[in-house]
Order: C-alpha cells, then structure tokens, then sequence
C-alpha cells in the first residue's frame, strides 16, 4: 500500500514507456535479422508514441504510429519480401560500419544528455500550462492555423523584424508538397510498364 | 554531481500527486474500465462468428448450427474456442518462430488498441482523445504488420504471398479511406469523435450522411475501402483458400490462428462504429426522445446524473446496434459476392475509389463553402458552428436553441471579444500582477 501511494503514475508509467523504448532499440542494435529489426522497432517506435500520449501531445503521438510504423515499417517489411533472394535475410556490419556508428551514437547522446541536463525544469512546466487556455490546450487547431496562415502563439511579437517572419509555416509546408508530388511522379515513371510497341506484321 | 542526483531521485520518486492518495481506487477503476473494453472485442467475436456462421447458412440455403447450446446453436462460437485450445500448436520447422509466435498478438493488439479512442456515447469512452479519427485510423493501419510478420516468420510460400497481397493491399485502400474519413472531419471542424458525434444529434436529418449528396456518397465509398482494409470478401485476397491454401495463416493453427480471428471480428466493428459515428449520427437515435424530455448530456464533463447516465445507455445501444447493422452488411456480402482477383483489387482502388473520393471531398468542400441548403437544415438541433472547436467552447453552444440564453451569451461574447481584441497583452500583464501579489 505504500508503494501505491508514494507513486506518481505519470512518473511511473513515463519509466515504462521510456525503459521499453531504450530496450527495444537496443535489441533492433543487437539483432542482424532485418525483419526482427523492423519487429523491435515496431515496438520502440509504439513506445515512444506512448511517450508523446503521455505528454497529452496527441496528434504527434498518432502521428508517430502513422508514420513510422504504419507507414515505413511495413514499407520496410514489404520490400524486403519482395527483393530478399533467400528466406532469412542477414545484415553483417563490417568493423568500419561500426566505428563510424559508434562515433555518430555517442556524440548524439553526448548532445541529448547536456541538453536533458541543462533543460529547466518544474517551474518551466507550470509557467507553459498557466500560459495555455484549458479549452485550447491538447487541441489541433493551433497546429492547422500555423501551418496555413499565423501562429497563434505568436501573435504579439515585439519586434518588427521578427513579426514579419511569424507568419505561419505556409511556404516549407508548399515546398514540401510540391517536393512529395515529385517524388510520386517519378515513382510512378520508374514503374510504368515499359511496353514496346508490337513489331510490324 | 551528487546534488544532481539527489534531484533527480526527488523528482521521479517522491513528487507526490494529488491523485497518489486515491491511488488504489484509480488502479481498480482503470482495471475495471479495461475488462470492459476488451469484452467489446472479445464477446464481439463470439458473437459475430456465430452470426457469420448463421447467415452464410441461411444464404446457402441451409440452417446453419442449431443444436449447440439448445436453440439456434448460440453457443456454436463456444464450443469452437473450446476445441481450439484442445489443439496442438504447431510452429514449422522452417519459421523465424519469435515472430511467429508473436504475430497474432500485434495483430490483435492494433485492433484492441482502437477501442480506446472509440466513444460509445457522450463522454463514455476509454480516452477521451481530441484526435480520435486520426488515432483510430493510424492503429488501425498496424494491423497489418502482424499480418506481413505472420507470413514473412511462417516460412511458407502461401503465407508469404498471402502477406504480401494483403501489404499491397492495405497500403492502397488506406489512401482513399483516408480521404473518405476526412470529409466529415472537414465538415465537422474537428477530429474528435465525441464532438461529431454530439454534432448530429437531432432528428435522424442531422446526420452527416444527409449532408449533402457528395456525404452520402461518401459513405458508401467508405464502407467498400473499409471492407476491403479489414480483408474480408471480396477482397480477402491475403487468405483466398481457393488458391493459397489459407493465406497467411496457413501454418497456424489453435489459439494462435483464433486470436488473428478475434483481431479481424473486432476490426469489423471497429470500421463499422467509424462509419456509424462519422456518418449515421453515432450514439444519436433516429428520434431525440431522450433530448426532448431533457435527461441527455449536451456535452462532456457535465455532472453525472441518473438520467444522463440511462440517456448514455440507450445511446450506446445505439451505436452497437448500427455497428452490427455495419458488420452484419460485411458478413451478407461476404456470402453473396466473388472473390476479385488481384489486379481488380488494386484497380477498384487506384482507378476508382481514390478518384471518387478526392471528387466527393472537392464537391462537399464547395457544397459547405456556397453554403448551400441541406438536409441537416431541415430540423436544427443546435448550430453547427456553435459546437466547433477552439471557436466557442461547449460551455456556451449549451445554450443554443434557447433564444434568450443566445442573446445574453451574445452580450457576453461581444464583451469578451472588445476585451480581448483591444488589449491583446492584457492576460499577460494579468499574470504578472497575480505573481506580484503571490510575493
């Protein structure tokens, strides 16, 4: 009874969600079987959507499962099927492979832990929920009216300079459109059946 | 170093919440609240199997069971589960045999996983999730993982050919289903299910389905993407036993293989509870009787009373009762029609539904945009704007239909808006003083 109640659950149930996470990512290191791999990223990435559930950030939580694993991953999986030539594919790493991994891996951790550090704490969090209105909070439209037109957190900016670039995420989020319908179209090309015109009788 | 340590511990092990001394209440409620849900998926199946097993009967001219369990062979699903587990269950020599024993589950995990953004009625819902549409079609989407890993791990050929029909497929009926689901979202202005779901009621002409003819299209192009998302007939390419043997599943047997079953039945009603919440006014009966005498909740978080709570009880028979409508659609097509053949899936897909539904959802864009007379006008249970998110906020759309309440709360808003509008720091330097004063 009084592990019940000297329990934060957020607390608790953020280290369930956190040490799933690290374990499945450390297995997906340790195994060299891709679809094993994309298996225990399934469960990394679901875990780090629990994360962001967690946080009350919804959308991006969905969006996490939409993307990573209902999108790439079973991308991953199919095509491995399609182009593997034996039934259980092996990925061997090579000695350079893993220095040059190793080297990447620990300054991008370095990097994390100074900013986890360094990142201020408790008075921070109270500061950003008196700042949201309740019935604003966890809600989506904010996200919609940034990317289409303003950014309705940033509505009052001080200086001139900068107010004139708070005008919403319009033009990357064209950019990036125009940039997938180039990538649609040319997957499309690449896989259009290339048929010869029947020779003449 | 040491300090922060000590700091750390002190954060993560004794920041005690409020919460914390009810802490064995919540435990208890939140196991209660999760064996109720599972029980949706799992009676479900029972069910449904039952059913399927009755209809098909019926259409081919037989009975179907009869004797199991005294009449109507009710307990046929039963007695199916039982020998089941009596099984062997067998994993091929040749299987990647952790995944193949670990397939079923995520299969039936993505499908369980769902229910947990889908209301039932006002308010009654495991989580209330403001973006339950994009929620319950992104899990819906990783059922198929379980599928692709139980055909790639059974190292067989009909189950890896099974898999990846079911892939390609999947993959492609998403995109239309994706664009059929964003119609009413788009209608509705927001993505949460229990706010579209409070939005239809009224009179059965409130529903988004008689919204505009492009809504009603809409739906039908739903249900045929849905049937095809959930692999059943005509578009259970993945398990056609005619030519894969079983498909994916065909190196699986006893619990394993009912459990994918389980995560099929409950992926029928979970499309089938979509489609009635996006389009057939959810947990709203045809008639608003409970609205007329004024026992249902008008939005969430009301205080609970008697009446609200058997207004939600008839409601969320409501909302079964046209989901198994939907399922019971699914299994009577599935008994009438031919399987397609692979290319006529992927063409049913790409060639028309995706066209189709990138055309209703410009045509019901023009038809909200002009503004033009519908259905939904006909018998106006309370504005439709009024309910929109971030707007005006479910407080105040309460008072809709009530003309006085309307004209004070438009004073108040006027009011709330000259405040707002003409000081637009003011909420800050209100924070402010309160610091002060806390000082």
């Amino acid at each position: 009874m009084l592990l019940f109640t000297a329990l934060n659950w957020h607390t608790l149930f953020f280290l369930i969600f956190a040490l799933f996470a690290c374990f499945f990512a450390f297995c997906v290191l340790v195994t060299s079987n891709i679809v094993r791999m994309a298996f225990y990223l399934t469960l990394a990435l679901g875990a780090t959507a629990g994360l962001f559930m967690l946080a009350g950030a919804h959308f991006v939580g969905a969006m996490q499962l939409m993307i990573y694993v209902g999108g790439t991953l079973v991308l991953l999986v199919f095509g491995v099927m399609l182009t593997a030539q034996d039934s259980f594919v092996r990925m061997s790493t090579r000695g350079g492979d893993w220095v040059l991994a190793v080297a990447v891996g620990v300054s991008l951790l370095a990097l994390l832990v100074v900013a986890a550090i360094y990142l201020p704490q408790g008075e921070f969090h109270a500061d950003a929920q008196a700042k949201i209105p309740a019935d604003v909070a966890n809600q989506t439209t904010s996200l919609g009216l940034a990317l289409l037109s303003t950014r309705p957190d940033k509505l009052v900016a001080t200086n001139e300079t900068l107010a004139a670039g708070m005008s919403g995420y319009l033009l990357p989020f064209e950019i990036v459109s125009v940039h997938l319908l180039v990538v649609l179209i040319g997957a499309a090309y690449l896989a259009r059946a290339r048929r010869h015109a029947p020779p003449p009788s | 170093m040491a300090d922060w340590i000590n700091e750390q511990l002190a954060f993560y092990l004794s920041a005690v919440m409020p919460e914390s001394a009810e802490a064995p209440g919540y435990v208890i409620a939140a196991l209660i609240q999760a064996a109720l849900i599972i029980q949706v998926p799992a009676v479900g199946a029972l069910v449904f199997i039952w059913m399927e097993r009755k209809v098909s009967g019926r259409i081919q001219d037989r009975l179907g069971p009869t004797r199991t369990g005294g009449k109507f062979g009710w307990l046929q699903t039963l007695a199916d589960g039982l020998k089941l587990i009596t099984k062997e269950d067998l994993i091929p020599g040749s299987a990647d045999a952790m995944l193949f024993k670990l397939a079923p589950y995520l299969s039936f995990a993505a499908s369980f996983a769902a229910f947990l953004a889908l209301p039932f009625a006002t308010g009654w819902v495991g989580q209330h999730i403001n973006v339950a549409v994009f929620f319950v079609a992104a899990v819906l989407g990783l059922e198929v993982f379980g599928v692709l890993l139980a055909g790639w791990a059974s190292g067989s050929k009909w189950s890896l050919f099974g898999a990846m029909r079911e892939a390609a497929q999947v993959v492609s009926y998403e995109v239309p289903i994706g664009l059929c689901i964003i119609i009413p979202v788009m209608v509705c202005g927001t993505m949460d299910l229990i706010t579209i779901g409070n939005m239809q009621a009224g009179l059965f002409t409130n529903w988004l389905i008689f919204h505009d003819p492009f809504t009603f299209f809409t739906f039908w192009i739903f249900f045929t993407c849905a049937t095809a998302s959930v692999n059943r007939a005509p578009f259970d390419l993945a398990e056609a036993e005619s030519e894969l043997v079983a498909g994916f599943h065909t190196e699986y047997s006893g619990l394993r293989w009912s459990i994918f079953f389980m995560a099929e039945y409950g992926s029928m009603y979970i499309v089938s509870a979509l489609g009635a919440i996006l389009f057939f006014g959810g947990w709203n009966g045809p008639i608003p009787i409970f609205h007329w005498i004024g026992w249902a909740y008008s939005g969430v978080g009301e205080t609970p009373t008697l009446a609200g709570w058997l207004a939600n009880l008839f409601g969320c028979g409501n909302l079964i009762l046209k989901s198994v409508v939907g399922v019971t659609v699914m299994i009577w097509v599935r008994w009438t029609l031919p399987r397609l053949r692979i290319d006529q899936v992927i063409t049913t897909c790409w060639k028309y539904c995706v066209p189709l539904s990138s055309v209703m959802f410009v045509g019901v864009l023009l038809y909200t945009a002009t503004d033009t007379w519908s259905p939904n006008d006909l018998f106006p249970h309370r504005s439709r704007a009024s309910v929109r998110e971030g707007w005006i906020s479910q407080d105040q759309a309460r008072s809709a239909g009530n003309p006085e309440e309307d004209e004070e709360q438009a004073a108040r808003d006027e009011d709330d808006l000259a405040r707002t509008s003409n000081q637009p720091g003011e909420e800050f330097v209100l924070l402010a003083r309160s610091a002060e004063e806390r000082k």
